[in-house]
């Protein structure tokens, strides 16, 4: 049924045209990345293979690092008990928290994306403001909440509950932790529930969808998308996190972040830490796509 | 294409502005850095003409007392200097006085050692300064435009982790110990680490105590419990002092490093392990002060000693050898430990300084014997730090 | 708005719960403005109402210059982070070029990295550098605002591509092929169409950059120089003396001085609107 006179030429002069044009595409797409893909090479990515070198050096007797004597001891060392039961327990921890910022950021991120304009900007502003203060004087701040002298425990007193004592316990760490990163889930969770087309929503329920059906089949897989990068910003540096289960938790356990320090800074022990660090990066990074490619089939 | 050009004539100002900014900070820097580099690459000619004096290396400073090229950059422990001190350093000899803190010797090493730290005046530990020479990052010092030196009681000069006497002038001294709450221990609770390590002992403060969160110093002092060498490089010995903490971990409210003078203080623990000064400092601002004691146990315990030193490559070594000379004299060496409230390692302050102070068991222990200085154990120390964060579990 | 298609009772729980969210983020800030004018040194213990600390912030030069290091890193870094970060989720999820996959990978290392592990590549990239720079053009760079405004830059370019990709994301990418329909150019279409559209990301990926870079304290400690060091920084080697109420102070005074900004472009936003409508008028 060709209407058209030469159908093959027309076809190649089309195909031509597409391949002119998606030429175009990738060099704007390179142009538009480059200048930040030219940043991160120079002022990341080199950084880094200086420290993926070190990793391989040896650690001389004072604790330096002297770049010669190749090997893989740093390597072999991650093969030791108390790696695995740092990493396993660095795991639990970090999902946890990331589970229950998930479960309280959501309501909230769709409670703000159903308000008005300013509301809405205001409430997220409102969000990031407690934490333009210093990090530090915020974990202290919990601290005291949670001492056995402190107000909650005052309160609980009064009430004949007796005193609280939450401190120094994995329930601080929790809380901590839950607390540090809850805005980095809100936020991108907000952006994306915010994108959110909501007349597919009516067109559910109008076909008779129940209000939680409607959500787990219609809201929750448009808003995929905020929920990854918002699982992602929270279970990454949680898994990372040392102050906070230092300062809240008494230090009694070492989680991964402060066993990493320990090796760079108390051991003095670069190599190590480099692998460790590695290592780390790794597993994230590989669990990471994993998680991304699920949740893009979901979409 | 219109949308390129739009985007680069964005991105102009924003790659225009680091370079303004690296031009900037370029100019001024490269005056300072350059004389640095000159001198760490040539020492030998112009400051060869030096005094030879009886210490072993030449100086790299010609450095004459009270000498000074420049402003004095200090990279100190937080709070660890009176600021009066550094007002009078400062309108005696004209030049401004710039601190900048770190909290472990750990973090503050690197960055000297990396060179273009921009500090002429360091405060190191003990166990750091043989770490710090060892590896070149110290300058040695021209004990001619130091001559207050002398001034340093002999167990300080030369101390033995600089035996040469070339690298550090003691800054202070102290202990680490046990801080208590005799309202909770009783008045005649036993002086001993047994209070955290012995099962029985402790069970009565369960989830009171707090260990310092330093490998060194906490399986330190289980070695000193066991009657062994803080310095051991025994795995044996260590395996010990490991199963100890480890048993302890279960009894303790937190390892905590910097307050537990605080927690103790509040109430919140009753024993607490940490450095002198801070101790008597927190325990000053509880209600009560009187209820509180603080002492080295009788199995022994750690002295330890800060001292002032200058990078390799600082900026303005004559400076930084008047400001330890400055430090050093009689009169300033009381005004710091007073204030500080830790040991003045100088032997010409005590004059100057109030005898209820200096009969103060705390900061001045008479009985020393058990004590140790903490010494780098080399490739051990990672046994160390190991050893801790499986202790931790 | 769909505000209006929810259940009672599901309005009541978004309404407690986003209360209850708000209580929880500020608890803690209003206890430390609470004990911010306590008279005691030691946390916790109430000592009688005192401004003496506020007053001594008045006097100490070394916190106003720390804080004044911090507010200049933060601004800057974020800027041009923002519009790095921006550029870069663009790319990513709008187009299709060579090396797509390995930037990709690329921006996703900052966000794992631990924080000592930067800290420790930034210090030994920059000492090379340096030394390198020295060797080649004989200038002598050292550490200072500049290396730590470039270290904030490089892990915060991650954080706000992230977050406006996930919003880019979640965008209707019809309405850009619209306006190209509509004979939009693609400047055109980016700045009429695109960028409202992703505006709220944008900001989004912003106040995370600014807030990561005023709170960071392990990478700036190794990267300042003297003179340069930033207020976390000088509040962390505080600690083992203990906080005083005086950085309680200086929390509450940052605190207002943020709250001051957002009232200050809210006020903003609304005269705006209002010249809006009545120059439409």
């Amino acid at each position: 049924m060709t209407v058209l006179p030469d159908a093959e030429a027309l076809e190649t002069a089309l195909g031509e045209a597409e391949r002119r044009g998606e030429a175009t595409e990738r060099r704007r797409g390179l142009l538009l990345a480059l200048p930040s893909f030219a940043y991160m090479i120079l002022f990341f990515a080199v950084p880094l293979v200086i420290v993926l070198v070190y990793s391989f050096a040896t650690r001389t007797s004072s604790g330096s690092t002297a770049l010669e004597d190749w090997n893989l001891d740093a390597y072999r060392k991650l093969g030791e008990p108390i790696v695995r039961n740092v990493v396993v327990r660095s795991v639990v921890l970090a999902l946890i928290t990331t589970v229950l910022c998930l479960v309280i950021a959501y309501p909230f991120a769709y409670f703000c994306a159903t308000r008005s304009a300013t509301v809405r900007n205001l409430l997220l502003v409102a969000v990031m403001i407690p934490f333009w203060t210093n990090f530090l004087v915020r974990n202290y701040a919990w601290r005291l909440l949670l001492s056995s002298g402190g107000p909650i425990s005052s309160f609980t007193e009064s009430i004949g509950l007796g005193p609280t004592e939450i401190l120094f316990t994995k329930t601080a760490v929790v809380i901590g932790l839950v607390y540090a990163y809850l805005p980095f889930m809100i936020l991108p969770l907000f952006a994306s529930i915010d994108r959110l087309d909501w007349r597919l929503v009516e067109a559910s329920r109008d076909l008779y969808a129940s209000g939680p059906a409607s959500f787990r089949k219609v809201v929750l897989p448009l808003t995929m998308p905020g929920v990854i990068a918002g699982s992602i910003l929270v279970f990454v540096p949680s898994m990372g996190a040392y102050v906070t289960p230092e300062l809240l938790g008494g230090g009694k356990e070492t989680l991964l972040g402060s066993y990493i320090v320990t090796q760079f800074l108390t051991a003095r022990n670069w190599p190590v830490g480099a692998s460790l660090s590695f290592v780390l990066m790794a597993v994230m990074l590989v669990s990471t796509i994993i998680y991304f490619r699920a949740g893009a089939k979901n979409l | 294409m219109n949308t390129r050009s739009r985007r680069i004539r964005r991105l102009v100002p924003v790659a225009v502005l680091p370079m303004i900014t690296l031009a900037a900070c370029g100019g001024d820097d490269a005056d300072e850095a350059a004389p640095i580099t000159e001198s760490a690459d040539e020492p030998a000619d112009d400051e060869a003409a030096a005094v030879e004096e009886p210490s072993e290396e030449a100086s790299t400073a010609t450095c004459e007392v009270g000498q000074v090229d420049g402003d004095l950059y200090l990279y100190n422990w937080s709070e660890y200097i009176d600021p009066e001190l550094k007002d009078a350093f400062a309108a005696e000899y004209g030049v401004e006085v710039i601190e900048d803190n770190y909290d472990s010797n750990e973090a503050m090493q690197p960055i000297v050692a990396a060179g273009n730290s921009g500090y002429d005046v360091i405060v190191p530990s003990d166990y750091m300064v043989s770490i710090m020479i060892d590896e070149g990052s110290l300058m040695p010092l021209n004990l001619d435009a130091i001559p207050n030196m002398s001034n340093l009681a002999a167990e300080f000069n030369p101390p033995p982790y600089d035996p040469d006497g070339a690298y550090v002038a003691a800054y202070q001294w102290g202990t680490t110990g046990l801080g208590v709450d005799l309202t909770v221990l009783g008045e005649d609770t036993p002086r001993s680490w047994g209070l955290v390590f012995d099962p029985e002992l402790s069970a009565n403060f369960d989830g009171r105590i707090t260990l310092l969160n330093d490998p060194r110093e906490t399986l330190g002092a289980a070695l000193k419990y066991l009657g062994y060498s803080l310095n051991t490089t025994s795995a044996d010995e260590l395996a010990e002092a490991k199963a100890l903490v480890a048993d302890a971990v279960d009894r303790i409210a937190a390892f905590d490093s910097d307050q537990y003078d605080e927690l103790l203080a509040t109430g919140e623990t009753a024993i607490a392990h940490g450095y002198s000064g801070n101790m008597v400092v927190g325990i000053d601002e509880a209600e009560n002060p009187d209820n509180y004691i603080y002492f080295v146990p009788e199995e022994g315990g750690t002295i330890w000693t800060d001292n002032m030193a200058v990078p390799f490559d600082a900026p303005h070594p004559c400076t930084a050898h008047t400001f330890m000379n400055f430090i050093l004299d009689a009169e300033n060496g009381a005004q710091l430990s007073e204030w500080n409230y830790y040991g003045s390692p100088n032997e010409a302050s005590v004059p100057f300084m109030d005898p209820e102070f200096l009969a103060d068991e705390t900061v001045y222990p008479s009985d020393r014997s058990k004590l140790e200085f903490i010494t780098d154990t080399g490739d051990f120390e990672t046994e160390f730090s190991d050893a801790l964060s499986e202790a931790k579990g | 708005m769909s505000g209006r298609t929810l259940a009672p009772t599901t309005r009541w729980v978004l309404r407690s719960n986003g209360a209850l969210v708000l209580a929880f983020l500020y608890a803690p800030i209003i206890l430390l403005a609470i004990y911010s004018f306590s008279g005691s040194r030691l946390p916790g213990e109430w000592g009688g109402f005192t401004t003496e600390w506020y007053v001594r912030l008045f006097d100490d030069s070394r916190i106003q210059k720390t804080i004044g290091s911090s507010v200049r890193v933060a601004l800057v870094s974020t800027i041009i982070a923002t519009v790095l970060g921006t550029s870069s989720a663009l790319a990513l999820e709008r187009f299709k070029f060579r090396g797509r996959r390995v930037f990709d990978a690329l921006l996703y290392l900052p966000i794992i990295i631990p924080d000592v592990t930067m800290a420790v590549m930034m210090l030994m990239f920059f000492t090379q550098a340096f030394d390198l720079v020295d060797l080649l053009f004989g200038l002598g760079l050292s550490k200072g605002f500049l290396t730590i405004v470039v270290s904030h830059v490089a892990f915060n370019i991650a954080f706000v591509s992230v977050v406006v990709r996930a919003r880019i994301a979640g965008m209707d990418a019809t309405l850009e092929q619209a306006a190209a329909d509509l004979y939009a150019n693609r400047w055109q279409a980016f700045r009429f169409v695109t960028l409202p559209l992703i505006a709220p990301g944008v900001l989004g990926g912003a106040l995370l950059a600014i807030t990561l870079s005023l709170d960071d304290v392990v990478v700036t400690q190794f990267v300042a120089g003297p003179g340069s060091t930033t207020l976390p920084v000088y509040v962390f080697s505080l600690i083992r003396k203990g906080v005083t109420p005086t950085i309680n102070a200086v929390s509450v005074i940052m605190l207002l001085a943020s709250l001051t900004l957002v009232a200050g472009s809210v006020a903003l936003q609304r005269a705006n609107a209002v010249r809006g409508r009545n120059n439409s008028q």
